[in-house]
């Protein structure tokens, strides 16, 4: 007969569990050039994505974390710390969750979702310093853009439902509720599903 | 690699007692349909109604009354099922009485049926429970009339341990001429039950839960209560469950209850004192605790705990690094956003719901593994409450500190 099976996850996610790199310790943010947050306890995911940048070179030196989550939420965060160091500002802001999932060495379908908060959360801190130091200019708000009128459903909310599972357009409005009014975002709900699709996996 | 293997997930399932297993080795010999009339049937057929026997007998039930199945789930799809049918042939005055009663802490068998009913024109209707998990009374009367057919509560919650008063419950229900079903899938050979005490029409059993093994369950349905089958087709179990007999299982069934009526009596004292032991150790270790379930009237195995600022899955997996089995009702777990009804239903919030753990002992338990538990849990959830975001300046559970 076989042994216990493998985890769900990867070694890579496993290691990063089991070790976490760069948690912050303690409480203090202070000495931090940037501190962003996203998602809640409720939900029962929350992140909090801390950075020091070099600001001559607008570089990453270093980033530490908290994590409220399961263990793809935790590695992800974890895996993500070590990704940024080094980068700029520019390039950071721009890791995807496909990227960090790829990193941890692939995820199960239902935990994308889980991976996809510690770059929002990054994101939210480069943001942070940008504001800090003045340059509010180059704060890049996430514009969000309505698609289903009736149901007030925006582009993220159809990216959300594709991490969360949604691979149809029947799923897509299982979950979102979108076109189920006047129908009229049917298309270009379907062209969105189909972009993120690919995007998040490759398909 | 682990000092110790400790399991505490025997909700979930149990392993094979020693004697079932012997019993089952012994019956793989015996390979005969119990339907055919010649010798190798004959002897599968005996020791099927064997087994019948000490599964009527543990529950004082009568051997006719006793229809083998497939699963729990299989047993509370089929006594659901017998109020969807468009005709009052099978059930005189099921078209009359078309509405069920059944609790948001049933297990998800009971619900999604309940669901897929209500889609198929069956009233639903569905009990509140209070903060430890029991049914609301006052609020079933109110719901009993002329239109409830059948009222499905279970026995024990699977998940917070939670015993239901089904006697009192079964007399209302009859009362208001409706049919009494509990899925006692979590009861019965951890606590005495008694059909006729009980006063149930239908009660749902399942082997694997009490040291039997998988794919073998049984539904007790009173003699003379309006029956149809779920599958159909065969003259198998008087034409109340069609399909050749699983013979192996239902002999690994009749052993297990056999072995459960010999070691349950002893049994719930000692699980009692170690739950004791379990409660108080986590209590005097780890600040920031909920006890979910009724502190007193439930399983004496079952012990759910929330931790704050700390997500289950988490927990599961750094304890099953140390060897050690438990459940959690954190959505992460369950492969959905949700997470566990039963414990939103008692009125936890959602951030305890998702820090939930429950512990299941069973008769193999010790208290060299509680005390073991005891041992590795603190510095789990410590370190876990290190990483998290709930206890830093300003989070939701900065103050605590």
């Amino acid at each position: 007969m076989l042994q216990a099976g493998e985890w769900a996850y990867s070694e890579t996610l496993k290691d990063h569990f089991m070790n976490p790199k760069n948690i912050l310790q303690g409480e203090n943010t202070d000495d931090f050039d940037g501190v962003g947050m996203e998602g809640n306890l409720q939900c029962g995911d929350q992140m909090m994505v801390v950075i020091k940048v070099d600001k001559e070179k607008e570089v990453i030196t270093d980033c530490q974390w908290k994590t409220y989550g399961c263990a793809s939420a935790i590695a992800s965060t974890s895996i993500l710390s070590e990704m940024v160091k080094g980068r700029t500002l520019d390039q950071a802001f721009h890791i995807s969750p496909k990227e960090v999932a790829q990193a941890l060495g692939g995820l199960p379908d239902h935990k994308i979702h889980c991976s996809v908060l510690g770059d929002k959360a990054l994101r939210a801190a480069i943001n942070n310093y940008y504001t800090r130091n003045g340059q509010e200019d180059k704060v890049k708000q996430e514009q969000a853009k309505v698609i289903c009128q009736c149901m007030s459903i925006t582009d993220h909310d159809i990216e959300d439902a594709v991490l969360e599972g949604a691979r149809t357009y029947f799923e897509l409005q299982e979950r979102t509720k979108l076109g189920t009014v006047c129908g009229q975002c049917k298309d270009e709900a379907e062209v969105l599903l189909e972009k993120f699709k690919h995007i998040h996996f490759g398909v | 690699m682990a000092d110790m293997k400790v399991y505490f997930d025997n909700n979930a399932t149990t392993p094979l007692h020693p004697e079932v297993k012997k019993e089952m080795i012994a019956a793989m010999e015996m390979f005969g349909n119990p339907s055919s009339m010649h010798a190798y049937g004959r002897e599968a057929r005996a020791n099927v109604e064997h087994a019948r026997r000490k599964v009527a007998d543990f529950i004082g039930a009568t051997e006719k009354e006793i229809v083998f199945v497939g699963s729990g789930s299989e047993a509370n799809n089929t006594v659901l099922s017998l109020f969807v049918c468009g005709s009052s042939q099978c059930i005189p005055g099921s078209k009359m009485r078309s509405s069920i009663i059944t609790t948001k802490i049933e297990h998800p068998c009971v619900l999604e049926t309940s669901e897929c009913l209500g889609h198929r024109g069956v009233r639903v209707k569905y009990l509140d429970v209070d903060r430890y998990g029991k049914v609301d009374l006052d609020q079933l009367a109110g719901m009993l009339g002329d239109d409830v057919g059948l009222v499905s509560i279970m026995m024990a919650n699977n998940e917070i341990g939670t015993l239901q008063d089904i006697e009192t419950i079964a007399k209302m229900v009859h009362e208001s001429g409706a049919l009494m079903h509990t899925d006692a899938v979590q009861a019965v050979g951890k606590i005495p039950v008694d059909v006729r005490l009980l006063g149930v029409d239908f009660l749902t059993i399942s082997a694997h839960k009490i040291y039997g093994p998988k794919g073998i369950g049984a539904l007790f349905v009173k003699r003379g209560v309006p029956y149809c089958p779920l599958i159909r087709g065969g003259h198998q179990e008087l034409g109340r469950r069609a399909g050749t007999e699983n013979t192996l299982g239902i002999l690994g069934l009749g052993k297990a209850v056999e072995m459960r009526a010999q070691e349950m009596p002893e049994e719930e004292d000692r699980l009692l004192e170690l739950k004791h032991i379990l409660r108080n150790g986590i209590e005097e270790s780890i600040d920031d605790i909920h006890f979910n379930g009724h502190p007193t009237d439930a399983l004496a195995s079952t012990l759910n705990v929330s931790f704050a600022g700390v997500e289950g899955e988490a927990i599961l997996l750094y304890l099953d690094i140390e060897g050690i089995a438990v459940s959690t009702g954190s959505a992460c777990a369950s492969g959905s956003l949700d997470p566990s009804h039963v414990l939103l239903a008692t009125g936890v919030d959602a951030e305890l719901a998702h820090g939930s753990i429950r512990f299941s002992m069973g008769r193999e338990s010790s208290r060299q593994e509680v005390d073991y538990l005891l041992n590795v849990l603190p510095k789990i959830i410590k370190r876990i409450r290190n990483m998290s975001t709930a206890y830093i300046k300003g989070g939701l559970h900065a103050a605590s500190r």
